[in-house]
């Protein structure tokens, strides 16, 4: 895993608008209609989920080798 | 990690209470974060709005705030300005709240240059009073008061802006944060009316009405319509059709109202120059 995703779960509405601009599949919404990591492996952090997150709810950091 | 725009907002206000998926939380991230990259000081930056679902934003954010009348956000802010010139004023507004109740005060201050920022929430529709149709709702599309289709023709706002008088007039989506972000920190640098339009998404009672129910089938929208202005300016008419133009339409240098203002002052207090 590349990235560190990071959910403020209390923000977060389920529009679901980071699963539909998510390029890897890696968000889905769970059975609360709130956004769960589904396949964190294939996240490529390109920030398209934070960026157009309506409710600053989601959070991308690429992780810094060590 | 904590974004380093987290510190415009008040956090005990969050989250917001726009409905899921509304573009107005996208757009006001663009503000703050142009703020940020100007480096705008939250004790001499004020931000005005009017009355409407735009309007809420001022409540989120972290500076000094003024909550107004229907419409009447641009007046407000035009005060604040001329007895404190040195603050930098920021209006929230939206379509109904600026082309509407607030239309004639919206041209005038363009008219007069006055040095505001105006940044316009165009969500299409009269969101928190139950989806009226508003002057910039699109023709044909439906809305509670127009169930067959709103017969109205919509303002292009940003024409209206440029016709009245505004000296930096800017377009941009939801969907396209940071060319918003950028065009937001543009009408910062301008001294003189800067107006920006940003198209935002409102699903609930907008889109739901018009085959668009999913936040995201909007924002789709916005990014197959979009045009960025260079490309526009080459597109064939016919090939423009249910598109919109994106990016800045117009610059330019005027006097601003307040150093204008100042100038009368001088000359009423019998300085000759």
């Amino acid at each position: 895993m590349i990235s560190d995703i990071t959910i403020k779960m209390a923000r977060c509405k389920g529009c679901g608008i980071c699963v539909a601009f998510c390029p890897k599949q890696v968000l889905a919404l769970d059975e609360l209609s709130k956004v769960q990591v589904v396949n964190g492996e294939a996240c490529i952090a390109c920030g398209q989920c934070e960026l157009r997150c309506p409710d600053y709810a989601i959070f991308v950091d690429k992780k810094v080798s060590q | 990690m904590e974004r380093s725009f987290e510190k415009y907002f008040r956090q005990n206000r969050l989250p917001h209470l726009w409905c899921p998926g509304c573009g107005n939380g996208i757009a006001m991230k663009a503000i703050v974060m142009a703020i940020e990259k100007k480096g705008l000081s939250q004790d001499n930056t004020v931000i005005v709005s009017g009355i409407g679902c735009s309007s809420r934003a001022s409540g989120y954010m972290d500076f000094d705030t003024l909550h107004t009348a229907h419409g009447r956000a641009i007046p407000f802010a035009t005060g604040i300005k001329l007895a404190r010139p040195e603050l930098n004023v920021i209006v929230i507004t939206g379509d109904g709240d600026c082309t509407a109740i607030g239309g004639n005060l919206f041209i005038h201050a363009a008219r007069r240059n006055v040095d505001l920022t105006v940044v316009l929430f165009n969500n299409s529709i009269y969101g928190m009073t139950g989806g009226q149709a508003s002057p910039m709702t699109p023709y044909g599309k439906k809305a509670t008061t127009a169930p067959y289709g709103a017969i109205d023709r919509p303002f292009d706002v940003c024409q209206l802006a440029i016709a009245s008088g505004a000296t930096y007039v800017a377009r941009s989506t939801a969907f396209h944060v940071q060319h918003l972000t950028e065009m937001i920190a543009g009408g910062f640098d301008n001294q003189g009316f800067s107006f920006i339009e940003a198209v935002v998404q409102c699903p609930t009672a907008y889109g739901r009405k018009n085959k668009l129910p999913e936040p995201a089938d909007m924002m789709k929208w916005m990014r197959d319509q979009a045009i960025m202005k260079p490309a526009w300016d080459k597109l064939p008419a016919e090939k423009r059709e249910e598109k919109f133009p994106i990016g800045l339409f117009y610059s330019a240098q005027y006097e601003d109202y307040t150093t204008a203002y100042d100038e009368v002052i001088q000359r009423a207090g019998g300085d000759q120059k």
